[in-house]
């Protein structure tokens, strides 16, 4: 397949956007920009008014597959995040049964391969079941194609498992992604506050992720793994990374979305698309974490994207499903946190290029000749009204329902292939 | 927060989940209405027909005796047929989720459900999900709110002190889950106490409890000094033994209501009581059944208070669906 880009703007190497009149991808490589002669190309875009920037990389995707068909499947959540200008994601080895072994991960690689839009690498499960006790076979996993290993929404039993996951990780030279989550006190579903205090819902501390960021940094830097902390949510987890990072640890740090954008303030009325877990904490928690990326304490933003059924969501708060489709609105997302002066475009979209592939040990695409042709091609001013049917995700939890946002992408390339192009 | 899920376009109630976003009028409204009902319970025959051939559903996800029966009484006062479900025991326990039982409930044309659920929040979900028409009572959620038991101690106040105005109110007890100490402090804010005070341990206390409107004593005596009206909470037994405090001698020793403590309060104080008493451990027997006592006024003051919201919030209800149909 050959196509041709003409008349946007795209993000070059030193991150400034540059007008360009041509680009032309010719196979899965990006073969020229603005060339002195024009190749004839089978597919041609019109870029005016529109912004190129190398494709999204999601750490943190739940595709439901196998176990949780009402939720989502790969081949609706992959198709959501190429809508999305995402060509990689990590999926949570949250799945039924979990991913902790070969034969599940070999189903989840043919699901994909079926699907056969974007590239996913499956998280492995750290513990047998996710149940944070007994170590899972991860030289197997790693063989079957896992890129790290995970312990999704778990946390340890104890921190002699901990340790043990660690070392044994460590053997294979495999990163750990971790939420950190100290069982005694990771108990609620709202954070622990003024807005837990006036609507009695049970209030989840932020001592519940911090002295397990404590904790596990610790013995990451003991035994000498790559230790990833996922959707940290709270100011002072972000203190103890940066703290951890200033003394050189191996250690990197994602947030999900949601906490950048929102805070404890949406629950007053109980509405439970606002449930997430980490839990929505307070703004000062939120400025904290937007101030993590733009220092790099925080290395990415991913969507935490948890799509679920109606019927998940129709319950008193806490008994509803946590989590949002969020996959979707990513650059709507980073146009709302640039529209408000807290982020940068650029700096959302490190993090989630750059950044990502730092945490994957992977060299970052650019938009360079001769480079992979993984783009995103998004038009930042284009509004729109998002309802069921312009969500691809099986899940429409999305507290965005029925709003105008801004920021749409228009066309998705992952090695040269066309993977979304918009219909209108 | 509720203001729009429990208010008519003109301001009415429709549904009662919270005394939140309610304003003084209304609360004053809700209180002389109970007023003139309680004039009914003295009566030789002790109905009123305001809600002859409706059906009001008692709904209790959570064992209750005497809010459930207070309801009852209310709701039968007024005419109306009472339906009690007594869910915790049936419909759920088979694995039926709340929304399908709240549909079929719908199906047999009930015009009100008096909810009663252990989850916060629960009675503000049955409102957004229910038909219009079809009123909400909140008759106590999670830790959230109680709030016909705050307006029912709130007319016990009016009915000694005559007004609220300069009132001095002290809560004691576990306020971190307590439902009717956050409905009270509501309703005492937006009536005009000048001011309110919790008392107990910090193991007792939500997080950031002074952003609720009071002032925090850890100390019994001392936060006593000056007060007008002392309101006991219950203190449920399984939190006594070790996790919150660490006995109830120690507890009774510390925040016990005793005459001697009381003696720091007003001369004129009243004490009062939700219920069920704890007698020897959140309050000296001479105390609950002493002169300042007022607990079993409160009681009777339940039913006028439910029958006060009951009306009101079917007229408001009635008065909307007559809007929409004119709409249409």
């Amino acid at each position: 397949m050959s196509i041709e880009i003409l008349n946007g703007h795209f993000l070059n190497e030193s991150g400034a956007w540059k007008a360009f009149k041509r680009i032309e991808i010719h196979n899965d490589l990006i073969a020229h920009i603005d060339p002195s002669s024009a190749k004839t190309c089978q597919h041609s875009i019109d870029a005016t008014g529109l912004y190129l920037s190398p494709s999204l990389t999601d750490l943190n995707v739940a595709l439901c597959e196998p176990g949780y068909a009402a939720k989502g499947s790969i081949y609706t959540e992959t198709h959501a995040a190429a809508a999305a200008g995402v060509t990689t994601v990590c999926c949570t080895p949250e799945t039924d049964p979990v991913n902790d072994s070969e034969a599940v991960c070999s189903f989840i690689e043919r699901a994909i391969q079926q699907a056969g839009t974007i590239e996913v690498l499956p998280l492995g499960a750290l513990t047998q079941g996710l149940e944070g006790e007994r170590l899972a076979e991860y030289a197997e996993l790693k063989k079957a194609g896992c890129v790290a290993l995970s312990s999704g929404m778990t946390p340890f039993k104890n921190l002699s498992t901990a340790k043990r996951c660690f070392d044994y990780a460590k053997t294979f030279d495999m990163s750990v992604f971790i939420h950190p989550m100290e069982p005694s006190l990771y108990e609620g579903s709202a954070h622990s506050g003024r807005i837990s205090t006036k609507t009695g819902l049970k209030g989840i501390s932020h001592l519940a992720e911090s002295i397990a960021t404590a904790q596990l940094i610790m013995l990451a830097r003991e035994s000498g793994v790559h230790l990833h902390l996922a959707q940290l949510s709270c100011k002072e987890s972000v203190a103890l990374v940066k703290r951890a990072k200033d003394e050189g640890a191996n250690i990197t740090a994602d947030v999900a979305v949601a906490n950048l954008l929102y805070t404890h303030e949406k629950i007053v009325s109980y509405n439970s698309l606002y449930h997430c877990l980490p839990p929505l904490r307070s703004e000062t928690d939120r400025l904290a974490l937007i101030e993590g990326l733009r220092n790099g304490v925080i290395d990415a933003i991913t969507s935490a994207h948890r799509p679920h059924e109606a019927a998940a969501k129709k319950a008193p708060f806490a008994q509803t499903a946590p989590g949002m489709s969020t996959i979707e609105h990513l650059i709507p997302a980073a146009r709302q946190l640039q529209a408000q002066g807290e982020l940068a475009l650029n700096d959302f979209l490190k993090a989630m290029t750059q950044g990502p592939a730092k945490v994957l040990n992977r060299k970052a695409t650019s938009i360079v000749e001769g480079n992979a042709a993984n783009l995103c091609l998004f038009n930042p001013d284009q509004t729109y009204k998002v309802s069921a049917h312009t969500m691809l995700s099986e899940g429409k939890n999305s507290p965005l329902l029925g709003q105008e946002i801004k920021g749409k992408v228009v066309s998705t390339i992952y090695k040269g292939r066309l993977v979304y192009q918009t219909r209108d | 927060m509720s203001q729009s899920t429990q208010l008519t376009d003109t301001g009415q109630l429709k549904h009662f989940l919270s005394i939140d976003g309610l304003s003084k009028a209304l609360l004053t409204e809700i209180l002389d209405t109970a007023e003139s009902f309680i004039e009914v319970g003295e009566r030789k025959i002790r109905k009123v027909p305001l809600l002859r051939g409706k059906t009001v559903v008692n709904l209790f996800f959570e064992a209750s005796t005497r809010t459930r029966s207070t309801f009852e009484l209310a709701a039968k006062r007024l005419s109306a047929d009472v339906l009690n479900l007594n869910i915790s025991t049936s419909a759920t326990s088979k694995g039926e989720s709340l929304s399908d039982t709240l549909l079929n409930l719908e199906a047999m044309a009930s015009d009100m459900f008096i909810v009663r659920h252990s989850q916060s929040g629960a009675p503000h979900f049955i409102a957004e999900s229910v038909t219009p028409g079809v009123g909400i009572i909140n008759a106590g959620d999670g830790w959230h709110a109680h709030p016909t038991q705050a307006m029912l101690d709130m007319l016990t106040i009016r009915q000694n002190k005559g007004t609220f105005d300069g009132l001095r109110v002290a809560i004691i007890g576990d306020i971190m889950h307590s439902r009717v100490a956050r409905s009270q402090i509501q309703a005492l804010n937006t009536l005009g106490a000048s001011e309110v005070r919790i008392i107990a341990p910090s193991t007792l206390l939500p997080p950031e409890v002074e952003s609720l409107g009071v002032n925090v004593y850890h100390q019994l005596h001392s936060g006593l000094n000056d007060i007008d009206v002392v309101i006991m909470l219950r203190l449920q037994r399984e939190r006594m033994q070790g996790a919150l405090l660490p006995s109830e001698q120690e507890y009774f020793q510390q925040y016990g209501l005793t005459q001697e403590a009381l003696a720091n309060a007003k001369p004129d104080a009243i004490v009062m009581h939700p219920g069920p008493i704890n007698r020897g451990v959140e309050i000296e027997s001479a105390v609950a059944d002493g002169t300042q006592s007022v607990i079993l006024d409160q009681v009777t003051n339940g039913i006028a208070v439910r029958m006060a919201v009951m009306s009101m919030a079917m007229s408001g209800q009635t008065q909307e669906r007559n809007a929409l149909t004119q709409g249409a």
